[in-house]
């Protein structure tokens, strides 16, 4: 049973990661119709900015060695302005381009922020230390829990209930609400397009930045394709949940989240090789009953 | 007193469709006119253009004097137009409430904008009962009262009203009427408004614009045309050499 709760505890850690790349990315999804496969690499942006440039296997921190109160905004404002870039000189110049166009522009900044990545760290991994502290036991009854889980759940809660006050309660976010569910009638009542498209890639540049510093921080290296697996199990994610619902892009990723773990756990030790197999397998199976996603949704920001 | 709208020998197509050819027609500060005609005509086509939702590709369209070709339609907005689109595109999961809010930004006054919404209300009391509503739960007659609230809360000086009687039931059509020149009274709007029939709109319009084929057909004071004959000439083509044979093979 403590096992169970221990892998339940697991499974939400994981998930929430994927969660908030799944917000990321159907964030842009509901407005643009983009499927921005370049968001995984924005995480990997927010990664390597905290190390210095240099093709030396072992990184010296730079960004990564300043206090967190600063650290954490600075990683967030890169990743932000990353993003912003990419759409003033990508996905603006496509606006009346079709989704498949988009998703393949998307590949290019992919492959271009990759490769930028590799000509100024070089290709080999590096090991990174940014918090001793985040694998602390803590102790809830039974249950050892470590510290980074707890963070990560906790900034998940944090920033998803941000993201829900922000599409509620200000002027901004209805206007997003609005141009997801209809762009053009949005325009006719005089929203800025543009402008809400732009806040919609910083929001995503936000969620990935902290992405990069709480994955970071777990897995302790950092590789040029290390978004990638990211933003693929995120697709993954979006689609469970529902194409186009920001509930369901967050269920979709606690689904992963769970189903990933799980099988890590309970699945025979001579499968574990395959476990992504038979997550993807899952994944099927759960679209052949439910087409539409775990929420199907009218909207993108129903409910939310 | 110069037009508040002038379209000046408009070209549109989709693709290979021409869907307007050579249309010109103009509204003064003031009026209501109406443009009329068939299915596929063009009056959405025409409305859309001057909205900045779809681009002309020859002639020119000049709202208050000045050009809005290769304007985006948030800036046509801002020159104090509104339109009401065909099917009222309501913001179906965002609540009553809201969807008048998005037609308020613009105006970028808070408190003007509720002073407005409430002056509004005022208008449309089955709205203001339903405030938290999400809007797609309203009937068709409300969405369209909503549409057309929504419009007016950007607080133009042309409202382009696209088919307000789209697939409502006589009463309704008649309440929305009422509203839309008690607004105009109250707002001081000038109003442009496409329908399918002439039924209705030749007693409030001042001036009649019919379409066909994606060309202006007729157009005159509304008081010219009330005994309908020259309308139902222009509206069908009737008398005009050669007409196809209905009975050709399909
Ligand atoms: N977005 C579009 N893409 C391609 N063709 C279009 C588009 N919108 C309209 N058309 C075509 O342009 C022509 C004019 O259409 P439009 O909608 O302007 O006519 P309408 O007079 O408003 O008709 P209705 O009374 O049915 O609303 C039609 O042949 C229509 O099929
Ligand atoms: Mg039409």
């Amino acid at each position: 049973m403590i096992q169970f709760l221990q892998n339940l505890i697991d499974a939400i850690a994981l998930g929430s990661i994927y969660a908030l790349v799944a917000l990321g990315v159907g964030l842009l999804f509901g407005i643009l119709r983009l499927i921005n496969f370049a968001h995984g690499d924005f995480i990997t942006i927010g990664a390597y900015a905290l190390i210095v440039p240099s093709a030396d296997v072992t990184a010296r921190l730079l960004i990564g060695g300043w206090p967190w109160p600063v650290m954490i905004p600075m990683i967030c404002l890169i990743v932000v302005i990353v993003a912003l870039l990419a759409d003033a000189l990508v996905f603006r110049p496509l606006r009346r381009a079709t989704s498949p166009t988009l998703m393949i522009a998307s590949f290019a900044v992919s492959y271009i922020i990759q490769n930028g990545v590799l000509m100024a760290y070089g290709s080999r991994p590096k090991a990174v230390d940014l918090w001793s502290g985040a694998n602390t036991q803590v102790l809830i009854g039974d249950l050892r829990v470590p510290m980074l889980q707890l963070i990560t759940l906790a900034v998940t809660l944090v920033l998803m209930t941000a993201l829900t006050l922000f599409l509620k309660r200000t002027a901004y976010g209805v206007q997003m609400r609005a141009a997801a569910e209809d762009f053009r009638m949005a325009q006719y009542l005089g929203v800025r397009g543009n402008v809400v498209i732009g806040i919609a890639f910083a929001i995503s540049g936000i969620l990935a930045g902290v992405v990069s510093l709480l994955y970071t921080t777990q897995s302790g290296s950092l590789s040029h394709t290390m978004g990638v697996p990211l933003a693929l199990f995120a697709f993954v994610a979006v689609v469970v949940g529902g194409m186009g619902s920001l509930v369901g892009a967050v269920v979709g990723g606690f689904a992963i989240g769970l189903i990933v773990t799980m099988l890590q756990a309970y699945l025979p030790p001579e499968l574990r090789a395959f476990r992504d197999a038979f997550a993807f397998g899952f994944v099927i199976l759960m679209l052949l009953v439910r087409p539409a996603g775990l929420v199907p949704a009218r909207s993108t920001f129903e409910r939310v | 007193m110069g037009a508040l709208v002038e379209v000046d020998g408009i070209h549109v197509r989709y693709g290979d469709l021409v869907a307007l050819r050579d249309v010109s027609l103009s509204v003064a500060e003031g009026e209501v006119v109406c443009i009329i005609g068939p299915n596929g005509a063009g009056k959405s086509t025409a409305l859309t253009a001057i909205a900045g939702g779809v681009a002309p590709y020859a002639g020119d369209i000049r709202v208050g004097g000045v050009s809005v070709l290769g304007l985006r339609p948030e800036q046509v907005a801002r020159l104090g137009l509104s339109l009401v689109p065909e099917g009222r595109h309501i913001f179906g999961t965002l609540t009553v409430e809201e969807n008048l809010r998005i037609g308020g930004y613009i105006q970028g006054d808070r408190a003007a904008a509720k002073a407005d919404m409430e002056r509004l209300l005022a208008l449309f009391p089955r709205l203001a009962e339903r405030l938290r509503y999400p809007a797609g739960r309203l009937s068709g007659g409300e969405q369209q009262m909503l549409a057309v609230a929504r419009a007016v809360m950007t607080r133009p000086r042309l409202l382009l009203v696209d088919e307000p009687s789209l697939g409502l039931a006589p009463r309704i059509i008649d309440q929305i009427y009422e509203i839309l020149l008690d607004l105009r009274q109250r707002a001081a709007l000038t109003l442009l408004i496409n329908e399918q029939s002439s039924n209705r709109i030749l007693k409030h319009a001042d001036r009649i614009y019919v379409l066909r084929g994606g060309r202006v057909q007729l157009e005159g004071p509304a008081a010219d045309l009330r005994d309908g004959e020259a309308i139902r000439h222009a509206y069908f083509g009737f008398g005009e050499a050669p007409v196809a044979p209905l009975d050709a093979p399909a």
